[in-house]
């Protein structure tokens, strides 16, 4: 291997690794406010790259069918829930927080779908139809049982994953889609190809990863999620929402899937089972950082990126094997270093 | 009411047996993977259901048991039992490699570990080419006994639910037994256990072995029956459905796991028929109502099916039985009074900064009630628990009769001889009293999983039930003997504690807050029952509140404040001790 090939697998590890970064992200935020294991995080990136895919062909996304669906749902168990504690007179404001915007959303896909918009246009429209998705999802599955175990919750995190998956692949079929990049071509630095798309990649992760930061730090609702995730209970006596800081986790969750489909739309091709890998390794990346520390998921993901790339050069067939029987010392190396307690049922 | 229930066994048996003559071969075909599921599923109920450990991953094991016999018999030309063999032993030695690493991690971190094994295995049968990468291995023999070939589906079918019966059997034995006791408590009472001699890290990983083989043998049957494999059958999402089967079913029951089996099964096949023609397009789309189905599962009955269908038949029996007499276990010899029994020097427990123990040093000598006494957040459980092993010493050291402790595991602790109760009653909620205190005797038993699981452990348990059963009436619970430890009041859980302890036939007896929650009648025949095991030569370290009962009971006081020793001496010297006076009333 030559400097040059070395270069270039670094910058392809390092563009996935962005990505998966953006996934550890959300997936050690998910699990320190609500200690849900998300396993379908992935299922967001496969859904906001097909969703673009699909409004690049002039198509109305499946995607749309499936907010709305997920909307219905919501709706019905909120007037439910209404009937049952006779508060009826909170009803009419609860279905519009409910369904004005995905609504409003579904109906501007449907009509602006053809119109064949410009890609930013796409791309926002991409991320209007998946995030709100978040929220509902927390809403229908993990919000009715927000104090059960932590296994209790992976096990109802990967049913999910079941029916995200299935339901994808009623919704956008077998075949697979890739998005066209953002900037084609690149440029030369050091006798190295650098691709204008990996740069996208860079530069958008980074910036997200700021723009969580920023939103951790300095606003009121970053750190009512902060105070959920040290103490549920703690957070609560001092007015912040266990269950609106669930969804807005989830929210975020959502965004963040959506933005790494974008991204990794035009580096490989998607198919509606594929975020689950793509979720794994980020995965990977947050457990390095024991699903606690954010800047070190975020270099475990990039770790991983790296390790796939150069994994693939080495023994390609067995890239796949090589990353995952990977976590296995990473667990043990975390397990070993934080100490649990048996949890009482 | 026996005789009605061999009847109905009977019937049932006849019934499978005949099964494949009378039914079409559809119906055949998918009762054979009912009963190759079933055993998986029965894995993952002892694993996941009753042991505590999730595991997505076993599909790979019943991918291991396949390719196994797959590629001996097929390159090899290997009689496919001897292949049975080899992949019993070779799904044994990876699952012990495996567990080696993975089961000491605690909490949610196995169940990831075992999406990331079962990920790896899917991808190596893929890859490996000498396993013919994704296509698979064709042309696999068909299986003979006594030179006869089994390629008739029907006739297979009896092989199938012959093996699968006669797991359940053998998982069913082992559930209800010495062995089975220690595991049922491995999911919430894992420290308890051990300070009764559970070593519960080699019990889990026996667990896990026991699972995997269970899947192995059901991939081996699938090779056969299927004669070709390839990977997909054992990739995770198979894992994922397996765990699906025993949470449907009811992790907690062997009914659960063919329950379990059977829904997935039958609702797979229907929902393949009609979903496509529904939605219009082919997919494997069974798995959205499959997820939806488990998310209403969890969110609603989360015990899965089978405790509605036990409650049934439950319902018309009160909990009862009779335990039959069995000889005396025998009895550790009676330590003369006056030796030394424990000496504990200069122990130390620090968490982080906060010195819990702060080098105690106390002497006690057998037949005494030592009572260990001070405020609260004194360390005086910490140093129950620095005793006991279930924590290891900062500095310091523990001698129990000469034989230094403060290195040893909790087991090897409760095998010299020392029992204890817990402050927070660690009583297995989901068993009988019965059960509970029969945990207790779980080292004066010796049989294992394997004895357990061929039932040959018969009098060795009715022993062991017939001693928890005296333990339970000499502390007066003899009401309660079958009743669910769980319904109890926590002051009778309490006295179930003590029965369980008493049953391990200990020389020195650690009593963490006996009397909390007791009425004033009940407080006072615990400490006439102390006082006749004094009698007896056991020797007692107490630890309690209640300052009359204190008083009435021991022989001397230790009194402890902030981790150290702040008194001792007789109960009346320290009552009048000035230092003991502020430590509990505060400056005057």
């Amino acid at each position: 291997m030559d400097f040059q090939i070395a270069a270039l697998l670094a910058q392809d590890g390092l563009t996935n690794g962005a990505i998966y970064a953006l996934l550890a992200l959300a997936l050690v935020l998910v699990f320190g406010v609500t200690r849900v294991i998300f396993v379908p995080q992935g299922e967001f990136v496969a859904f906001g790259a097909l969703t673009l895919a699909a409004l690049q062909m002039g198509k109305t996304p499946g995607t749309v069918w499936l907010l709305l669906g997920m909307t219905l749902a919501a709706a019905v168990l909120e007037s439910y829930r209404c009937g049952r504690a006779g508060t009826w007179r909170r009803w009419p404001r609860e279905m519009l927080v409910l369904a004005a915007f995905p609504l409003a959303v579904a109906l501007a896909s449907y009509f602006l779908a053809p119109l064949q918009l410009p890609l930013w246009a796409q791309v926002l429209l991409t991320f209007c139809i998946i995030t709100p998705m978040g929220p509902l999802l927390y809403r229908l599955a993990f919000q009715p049982v927000a104090e059960a175990s932590v296994l209790v919750l992976l096990i109802l995190a990967v049913a999910i994953h079941f029916v995200f998956v299935g339901l994808g692949l009623f919704l956008f079929g077998a075949e697979g889609s890739r998005t066209p990049p953002f900037g084609s071509g690149g440029f030369e630095a050091l006798g190295v190809n650098v691709s204008n798309q990996a740069l996208w990649v860079y530069a958008v992760s980074s910036a997200l990863i700021v723009a969580l930061y920023l939103f951790f730090g300095r606003t009121i609702f970053g750190k009512a999620l902060r105070a959920t995730a040290m103490n549920r209970v703690g957070a609560r006596l001092i007015g912040a929402s266990p269950n609106f800081a669930g969804r807005l986790t989830f929210t975020l969750a959502a965004a963040l899937g959506a933005a790494s489909g974008v991204l990794i739309g035009p580096i490989t091709t998607v198919y509606y089972d594929s975020g689950f890998l793509i979720g794994l390794k980020g995965f990977v990346g947050a457990i390095i950082g024991g699903l606690v520390s954010y800047p070190i998921a975020a270099l475990g993901a990039l770790l991983v990126g790296l390790l796939e790339s150069y994994a693939s050069f080495w023994a390609s067939a067995y890239k796949e094997i090589i990353v995952f029987t990977l976590i296995i010392p990473v667990l043990l190396w975390r397990s070993l270093t934080t100490t649990h307690h048996e949890e009482e049922e | 009411m026996r005789r009605a229930r061999l009847l109905v066994a009977l019937a049932g048996l006849a019934l499978l047996a005949l099964a494949p003559l009378l039914l079409p071969a559809y119906y055949v075909t998918l009762a054979n993977y009912i009963g190759l599921y079933s055993m998986v599923a029965l894995g993952l109920v002892l694993l996941t259901g009753v042991a505590g450990q999730t595991s997505f991953g076993q599909a790979a094991f019943v991918g291991l048991g396949a390719y196994t016999t797959a590629f001996l018999t097929t390159a090899y030309g290997l009689s496919p039992w001897l292949a049975l063999g080899v992949g019993l032993l070779g799904t044994a030695l990876i699952a012990w490699g495996i567990g080696f690493i993975t089961l000491r991690m605690g909490g949610h971190y196995f169940p990831l570990a075992t999406i990331a094994w079962g990920i790896s295995l899917f991808f190596l049968f893929g890859t490996v080419p000498e396993l013919g990468g994704f296509t698979g291995l064709t042309g696999i023999q068909a299986l003979s006994i006594f030179g006869l070939p089994l390629r008739d589906e029907r006739v297979f079918y009896l092989l199938i639910w012959g093996a699968a019966l006669a797991s359940l059997w053998a998982t069913h034995n082992l559930l209800d037994s010495r062995a089975g006791r220690a595991i049922r408590a491995l999911k919430t009472g894992q420290a308890m256990a051990e300070s009764f001699g559970v070593n519960a890290g080699r019990l889990k990983m026996v667990v896990f072995i026991y699972a995997a083989m269970l899947a192995c043998v059901s991939g081996w049957l699938y090779a056969h029956l299927q004669r070709f494999v390839n990977p997909t059958p054992f990739s995770i999402n198979m894992g994922i459905e397996y765990l699906f089967m025993a949470v449907l079913g009811g992790a907690g029951s062997v009914w659960g796991a063919v329950l379990g089996a059977t829904l997935i099964t039958v609702i797979k096949q229907v929902l393949q028929d009609w979903l496509p023609q529904l939605l219009g397009r082919s997919g494997q789309f069974e798995v959205i109502v499959f997820g939806m189905l488990m998310v209403i599962m969890l969110q609603r009955a989360r015990e899965g099916i089978i405790p509605f269908v036990l409650a049934l038949w439950r319902r018309r029996q009160a909990p009862g039985g009779e335990v039959p007499e069995g000889a005396e276990l025998p009895r550790r010899p009676h330590l003369p009074a006056g030796e030394p029994l424990l000496e504990v020097d200069q122990a130390r427990k620090t968490f982080g900064g906060l010195v819990a123990v702060n080098d105690l040093k106390f002497t006690m000598q057998s037949g005494e009630i030592l009572g260990l006494i001070g405020p609260n957040g004194a360390g005086k459980t910490t140093m129950f628990n620095l005793i006991t092993g279930a924590l290891p010493l900062t500095s310091g050291r523990i001698r129990y009769r000469g034989t230094p402790i403060e290195k040893l595991e909790p087991w090897d602790i409760a095998r010299l001889g020392i029992g204890r109760t817990f402050q927070h009653v660690r009583l297995i909620q989901t068993m009988s009293v019965l059960d509970n205190v029969a945990l207790g005797a779980h080292l004066r038993g010796r049989a294992g999983v394997l004895r357990a699981s061929l039932a040959l452990d018969t009098e060795e348990e009715t022993r062991l039930r017939h001693e928890a059963a005296r333990q339970i009436r000499r502390v007066g619970l003899t009401e309660q003997m079958f009743e669910n430890s769980g319904s109890l009041p926590l002051g009778k859980q309490r006295i179930v504690e003590i029965a369980r302890a008493l049953a391990a036939d200990p020389q020195l007896l650690l009593l963490d807050e006996p009397a909390a929650g007791l009425r004033y009648l009940e407080k006072q025949a615990l400490a006439e029952l102390l006082r006749a095991l004094r009698t007896e030569g056991l020797s007692i370290l107490l630890v309690e509140h209640d300052m009359d009962f204190v008083m009435g009971l021991t022989d001397r006081l230790v009194v402890m404040e902030f981790g150290q020793k702040l008194a001792e001496g007789l109960p009346a010297e320290v009552q009048g001790n000035p230092a003991v006076i502020e430590a509990y009333l505060g400056g005057v």
